[in-house]
């Protein structure tokens, strides 16, 4: 399958990354390139065969309800980039 | 010999005799450090201090009479995307440049607690994507075998670490081939265990459904060892396996008599160099004559895992990875007037090419209209290839194999072309696709001094058999590999 | 609201954050009112390398509301990664179901005027909250307290069955009710524990196909959810008859200005890559553990509603009410197992204390008075000791200070004069003042007994049994 330039500032911003046109043009190839070899998949015929998720069988893994202590808010806080009043702190989101 | 010349087992041997201390372990190993490392460029962090506090301990615990565990007192090192408590975890990435977390990693929390002096954390390619640790945004790790080669990836710093005797052993992550191929490309044993063997919890995430830390030793015995510290059941990790512990060392044996042992021809074909075929071969023979059957078959689904892994790890890792976006901790940038500018700069700025690359692919796969073509076809792949495996493993007691096609390139080689860089890994990912467990050992130097690996991939959960074969080979092959430095 | 020759479809998407002590996938608390990121961990807050676990309760939760609604249970779900980014969801993706839900294919049945009506349910799916976004603390930022973030909450998608906001209205409350009754969500709207998305389109009457719908997201009350129905039918059906195209979109719902306005649509354009999440595994439901959840059902509202009906002979209308709310029906129950007549509690219970909740912004479950203390209430009114006007009055005290009945009886002086002489006396009063009353009753004018009955329990303050002075007061008359 062809990617087109389109496509790939689509993928682009739906991964949230900025492309000068240049990087565009050789993701574009790039991407063509192993596209090209993903879509030798193609002539596979998977046609009834279950995608395997995981690679073991595990299943129902779950826990108890029960609590765990919370960490610290200044010790998860510590790793963020900008905060204020106990919280991140992020440009003003309009709605 | 010098001290940090000693295998993981040696160094326990003296610690126990007492004819050894821990400090003075890891005082040799630190100093080996700090002689090589500005030719290796191996470590990202180092934390010698803290090492020392830990032999200290140890040493005073042995000084009581106490008895160590195994591998107490033996000086390690981790890759730098395994969480450690209060130590810099950056996957090589100027996103984490910063980054500190307030916890450990499972198994993290098991080196800590058998008291291994950790040395530091290492090199990698950035969040463990590529096959060259040349995708660090640090700096370039060299193979000890050759300072103008690559150690392989991602784990490089791992495997060079271990080459160049700058740890006794460490801990590597693979997802499709990271710990084996930098193994084989530095002349040390790499195993990547079982999928669900290992917890993954505080392993930064790349594929989830295909990641697994394991061990990067001297020889197989280590290996084995330190399999006994990093597995079990970790009920923070829904994909942890809870089976009861098992003793790896038990394993080890020399004797192969009766051993049927695959060879598939897919493995053996094209794009396999000459040098690596032949040192398989020779190894095969061995095998034979130390009383094992050699058989060679097809499986035709092998050249489907290539494609078919880089679609699934790079379709995780979009999703994985879209959790860098400048909030909650690593980098932020500093241009940016409303919130999709901070998202995008930040992202943009805090990635490097290649992490972008696969984002780009991954988040292309699972776009409304690929899914289908792409991320399922791929997943259904995935239940071929292991059924492929299954099949073999009817017949076989373990397949055996290149690790790497190539023995390790010169640095800068292949970093123009993506795609062949990607061929790197041909013989190794179809393992993670299957979940399964595969060793990679040194069987042979080509040219240049550079070690050639060979992969024995074993049935699920079935470690014990290709560290037994491993250790057989080993023992008997009597391969002397010496490094550059 | 009805449109002529149009009719209205809706579906609902119903988010109930579930009544589970710990998150979906960490030991945090889920506790409500915490100060801003207290109740977070390395799990919740999305830190590289962690790993989330299924909360057990969460499944059975699920299961229980599927049992409850007659759904289907799957016995086989998996979860799913929902990718977007917002500064309220950590790891940049939602674990949410995509194809493989828990529950499918259950109903609702609300009781309308003319009768029962069957509402599908397509799915019941679980996945996890988000934190929130604060505005309005530091101008020009948004802050973000992700304490509600990983949650648990259950999804439940209706069939586009509901023809009006009024129908849309009561599937809510049923739903409400019935969540309730499981205990499985607080259902607290106040506190977002409740939220619902609605799906409108309209049609010609007549047709069978549907036309193109939109969507309104995180609607927080009943009645906003009706006045959103409302004002959308209304825009489309004005839109269609303008001859505009109506076209697939999230429209942002303003309850304060009571209107809609299409979201930007680079927000639309949402592709949501949807995957299996590797990091956790198939959830396989046995039959065992279905019937094991069967068995914690309690009685539901419906059949609550019907036994009411028929063991304590209220009506229809207010067993339904009462059935509607589990801690309402529970209060109802034990007043009537203190003895006390069925259709007296209900009055109080719809009348005056479904009053004083409605004032107080309170649900049922806030009733302070205990289920004793009323009924002691009615007890005194019906020995007479109080007048109904000023059992009213007492309960209202009772409610702000919780004091017994008897004590706030004494402690106000409300206590009825029942003693005929001294009733007596202020009638006469009355009378002798009011001789054009007199002349009237004379002239065949019986009203004026009323006038002259309001006149005393003015003059008495009230203390007077309005029972016993009508009789007197005819009597007094008809011997002058």
């Amino acid at each position: 399958m062809k990617i087109t330039k389109d496509e790939v500032k689509y993928v682009a911003n739906l991964a949230r990354l900025n492309l000068t046109e240049a990087e565009a043009e050789r993701l574009q190839t790039e991407m063509a390139d192993i596209i090209a070899f993903a879509d030798t998949l193609s002539n596979l015929d998977t046609e009834g065969i279950e995608p395997t998720n995981h690679a073991i069988r595990v299943e129902n893994v779950l826990r108890e309800d029960e609590n765990r202590p919370s960490y610290d808010r200044d010790a998860l806080l510590n790793c963020a980039p900008a905060k204020q009043a106990g919280c991140y702190s992020v440009p003003k989101v309009v709605e | 010999m010098e001290l940090y010349k000693l295998t993981a087992h040696a160094a326990m041997d003296l610690l126990n005799k007492k004819e050894v201390s821990s400090t003075e372990l890891t005082k040799a190993v630190i100093s080996r450090i700090e002689s090589v490392e500005n030719q290796v460029d191996a470590y990202l962090t180092n934390t010698f201090e803290s090492a020392l506090e830990t032999a200290k301990n140890v040493d005073a615990k042995l000084a009581s009479g106490k008895t160590l565990l195994p591998l107490e007192g033996v000086p390690m090192a981790i890759k730098d995307n395994i969480c450690t408590n209060g130590i810099r975890t950056t996957c090589a990435s100027k996103m984490l440049e910063n980054f500190v977390p307030p916890y450990d990693a499972f198994v993290a929390k098991k080196v800590k607690a058998i008291g291994a002096p950790m040395l530091g954390k290492l090199n990698m390619d950035e969040f463990a994507m590529g096959s060259s640790t040349e995708n660090s945004y640090f700096k370039k790790t060299k193979n000890p075998f050759n300072l103008n080669c690559v150690p392989g990836g991602s784990s490089g710093g791992s495997a060079a670490a271990v080459g160049a005797d700058m740890a006794m052993y460490t801990l590597g992550s693979d997802t499709g081939g990271s710990i084996r191929q930098p193994a084989s490309f530095c002349g040390v044993v790499g195993l990547k265990p079982t999928y669900g063997r290992v917890s993954r919890f505080g392993l930064v995430a790349f594929a989830s459904s295909l990641d697994q830390i394991g061990p990067l030793t001297k020889d197989v015995e280590d290996a084995a060892l330190v399999m006994n510290l990093i597995c079990g059941h970790d009920e923070m990790d829904s994909t942890s396996v809870n089976l009861p512990a098992e003793d790896f060392t038990k394993a080890l044996s020399t004797d192969v008599k009766g051993m049927k042992i695959g060879i598939p021809n897919e493995y053996m074909g094209e794009g396999i160099s000459a040098e690596v075929k032949e040192a398989i071969l020779n190894a095969a023979k061995l095998y034979e004559q130390m009383g094992a059957t050699v058989e060679y078959f097809d499986m035709p689904s092998l050249s489907s895992a290539l494609p078919a892994y880089y679609i699934i790890s790079s379709a995780e890792a979009s999703s994985n990875l879209a959790r860098y976006d400048g909030v909650k901790y690593g980098y932020r940038t500093e241009n940016y007037s409303d919130l999709m500018e901070m998202y995008k700069n930040t992202r943009s700025e805090g990635f490097g090419n290649e992490v972008k690359r696969r984002i780009m692919l991954g988040t292309y796969a699972l776009s409304s209209g690929y899914y289908d073509a792409y991320y399922k076809k791929a997943q259904q792949v995935r239940t071929i290839v292991r059924g492929g495996f299954e099949n073999a493993f009817k017949k076989y007691d373990f397949v055996l194999s290149p690790t790497a096609p190539v023995t390790a390139f010169k640095l800068g080689e292949k970093t123009a072309d993506p795609m062949e860089m990607y061929l790197a890994d041909i013989c190794t990912v179809s393992i993670n696709i299957a979940g399964l467990p595969a060793i990679s050992l040194p069987c042979g130097i080509g040219k240049d001094n550079l070690p050639i690996g060979m992969q024995l991939i074993g049935n699920s959960f079935d470690e014990k058999t290709i560290l037994h074969a491993a250790y057989a080979y080993e023992k008997n092959a009597g391969l002397e590999l010496k490094p550059q430095i | 609201m009805h449109f002529e020759d149009y009719e209205v479809i809706i579906g609902l998407e119903v988010h109930a954050e579930l009544a589970t002590k710990t998150k979906a996938f960490c030991g945090c608390s889920t506790e409500f009112g915490s100060d801003v990121n207290t109740q977070c961990c390395p799990i919740c807050t999305a830190m590289p390398g962690s790993l989330p676990v299924l909360n057990k309760k969460v499944v059975e939760y699920a299961i229980k509301t599927g049992l409850a609604t007659s759904c289907e249970i799957t016995r086989y779900g998996k979860q799913d990664r929902k990718n977007y980014y917002y500064p309220d969801l950590p790891k940049a993706y939602q674990i949410s179901q995509f194809d493989m839900p828990l529950c499918v294919g259950g109903y609702v049945d609300i009781n309308k005027d003319d009768g029962k009506k069957r509402i599908g349910i397509t799915r019941i799916h679980i996945e996890e909250d988000a934190g929130k976004l604060l505005h309005d603390v530091i101008p020009g930022k948004s802050l973000v307290d992700l304490n509600r973030c990983g949650v648990p909450l259950i999804e439940i998608v209706s069939e586009p069955d509901l023809r009006s906001s009024e129908e849309a209205k009561l599937y809510l409350e049923e739903l409400k009710s019935i969540l309730e009754c499981l205990e499985v969500s607080d259902c607290k709207m106040q506190e977002g524990s409740l939220r619902c998305d609605v799906n409108v389109s309209v049609r010609p009457k007549g047709q069978t196909t549907f036309n193109t719908r939109t969507e309104m997201k995180n609607l927080s009350s009943f009645s906003a959810a009706v006045r959103a129905i409302d004002f959308e039918a209304k825009r489309q059906i004005e839109a269609t008859k303008a001859g505009e195209k109506i076209i697939q979109e999230t429209r942002r719902w303003d309850d304060a200005k009571g209107e809609n306005y299409a979201m930007r649509s680079k927000e639309e354009a949402q592709d949501y890559r949807y995957f299996p999440d590797p990091d956790l595994v198939p959830i396989v439901v046995s039959e065992e553990q279905i019937e094991e959840i069967r068995k914690t059902i309690p009685e539901l509202p419906s059949a609550k509603r019907e036994r009411f009906v028929a063991t304590y002979g209220i009506t229809d209308y207010e067993a339904g009410l009462i059935s509607q709310s589990k801690p309402m029906a529970t209060y109802f129950e034990k007043c009537v197992d203190l003895k006390e007549t069925p259709k007296t509690v209900a009055n109080w219970l719809l009348g005056d204390i479904s009053k004083t909740l409605n004032e107080k912004n309170l649900e049922p479950s806030d009733i302070s008075v205990s289920p004793e203390d009323l009924v002691a209430l009615i007890a005194l009114i019906d020995k007479g000791t109080i007048s109904n006007t000023a059992g009213k009055k007492v309960l209202s005290i009772m409610f702000e200070t919780g004091k017994t009945p008897d004590v706030i009886v004494k402690e106000e002086g409300l206590e009825q004069v029942n003693d005929g002489d001294a009733l007596k006396a202020i009638v006469e009063e009355i009378i002798q003042n009011n001789p054009k009353s007199v002349e009237d009753y004379k002239n065949g004018k019986t009203n004026v007994i009323g006038f002259l009955v309001g006149q005393t329990m003015r003059a008495s303050k009230g203390k007077a049994n309005p029972q016993m002075l009508s009789p007197m007061i005819k009597e007094i008359l008809d011997n002058m």
